[in-house]
């Protein structure tokens, strides 16, 4: 079988998705045509940083706003099964051992800049964009499960069961491993993820999401002010998650 | 050989269904609505695979979202329905993906991931068999069909 990827990639210009704009028959069954602008992007920046600053002060011990929103977002919903369920994103209580206050916030992939879960992947299907968001592509995975026992952060689920009705921008399937994808799909698209969203809609803003790179967004300039840590940070894993008021 | 056979035999039973005398065993390709593809019907049939196999890895790999190629996209023209009006799944032998690839015997892997339909149409009923959570404890299900519960 010979793949035929030169032809596709010149093809691909003429056919990017959007309306069609022009046509010119160049030879009697041969039209070019050529598609209209389109807001969509055409490549992860590999100038971006995208992160997460989680302030665990303004997290309710009460609330799962986070965890609900990324379960309708993404499709994840088990069947309640606490064993077998997947978690994308999990609220985790702390308590004080001396004082007894308890802290709680939600943890979810770190998307590392040094992730373990791609070192030791051994098909290549667990990768870091070039943006920092960390992924598993389940068109290669093998569903070894090296990554969640690799991950300090238990942030990767295997799924158990078959699974239908999933949502187009989030496909899982029997047999693979998934984590949370920094709702890769909404950040393509400009938005911010589901998780963020849902966090301010309940009252609390406690998660504030952005680009770690660019000095002037909210959540580098918040990190410049205040202390916040990453977890964890004996492994040195560069996390794009960090949290403040641990 | 499946490769070479089956726009061989998608381009023959094209043929003779304009001719109104092929034989049943010929696939339904069901009508899609939406503009015709640029490239032409044969050349999807042919290389159908390859662009989506090509859209997929620069989609998930490099955020590419400029798509040409998409599963998603597939079914805003390749959307089944059956008598009743509703849209089919996979689970269906009339889904669009099946009616050839039943016929052609090559088993499409894409839905244990993907859905088969359109965002909003529920699929938990057409694959209720395979969601069946009793058989996850194979003696109790056994015991229900024993019992004449299924
Ligand atoms: S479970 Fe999948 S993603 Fe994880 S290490 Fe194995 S092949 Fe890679």
């Amino acid at each position: 079988m010979t793949r035929i990827k030169g032809a596709e990639l010149s093809r691909r210009d003429f056919l990017r998705s959007g309306a069609a704009v022009a046509s010119a028959t160049l030879a009697p069954g041969v039209t070019l045509i050529a598609f209209g602008g389109s807001q969509a992007q055409a490549a992860a920046d590999a100038g971006k940083r995208w992160g997460l600053l989680i302030d665990a002060g303004k997290c309710d011990a009460d609330c799962s706003a986070c965890v609900s929103a990324c379960r309708d977002e993404n499709g994840w919903g088990g069947h309640g099964d606490a064993d077998r369920d997947a978690q994308w994103i999990r609220k985790v209580t702390l308590q004080h051992k001396a004082t007894g206050h308890e802290t709680t916030m939600p943890v979810m992939c770190q998307h590392c800049a040094e992730p373990p879960c791609v070192d030791v992947c051994p098909t290549g299907a667990s990768f870091k964009r070039v943006d920092g968001i960390v992924l598993v592509d389940k068109h290669t995975c093998i569903g070894c499960r090296y990554c969640m026992m690799a991950c300090p952060f238990k942030a990767r689920s295997f799924v158990h069961e078959p699974v239908v009705n999933q949502k187009s921008h989030a496909p899982r399937g029997q047999g693979t491993v998934e984590s949370c994808t920094l709702c890769v799909h909404r950040v393509d698209a400009g938005g911010t993820p589901a998780c963020v969203e849902a966090c301010a809609g309940a009252g609390y803003e406690a998660i504030l999401f952005g680009d770690l790179n660019d000095p002037d967004s909210q959540i580098s300039k918040r990190l410049a002010e205040y202390p916040s840590a990453a977890l964890r940070p004996d492994l040195n894993l560069g996390q794009g998650v960090r949290y403040a008021n641990l | 050989m499946v490769r070479l056979l089956l726009p061989l035999v998608l381009m023959l039973a094209a043929g003779m269904s304009a001719a109104g005398d092929r034989s049943s065993l010929w696939p339904d390709v069901p009508k899609a609505t939406g503009a015709p593809h640029a490239e032409g019907n044969a050349y999807w049939r042919k290389h159908h695979m390859e662009m989506m196999r090509h859209d997929r890895d620069l989609t998930m790999r490099d955020g590419d979202r400029m798509i040409a190629a998409s599963l998603k996209g597939c079914f805003d023209c390749h959307t089944v329905t059956d008598e009743t009006g509703a849209t089919v799944t996979y689970a269906s032998e009339k889904h669009f993906c099946r009616s050839c690839h039943d016929f052609a015997a090559v088993k499409v892997d894409c839905f244990m991931c993907h859905r088969s339909t359109p965002d909003g149409v529920d699929e938990t009923v057409d694959h209720a068999a395979l969601t069946d959570r009793r058989a996850g404890d194979i003696l109790a299900y056994l015991r229900a069909i024993g019992e004449g519960g299924e």
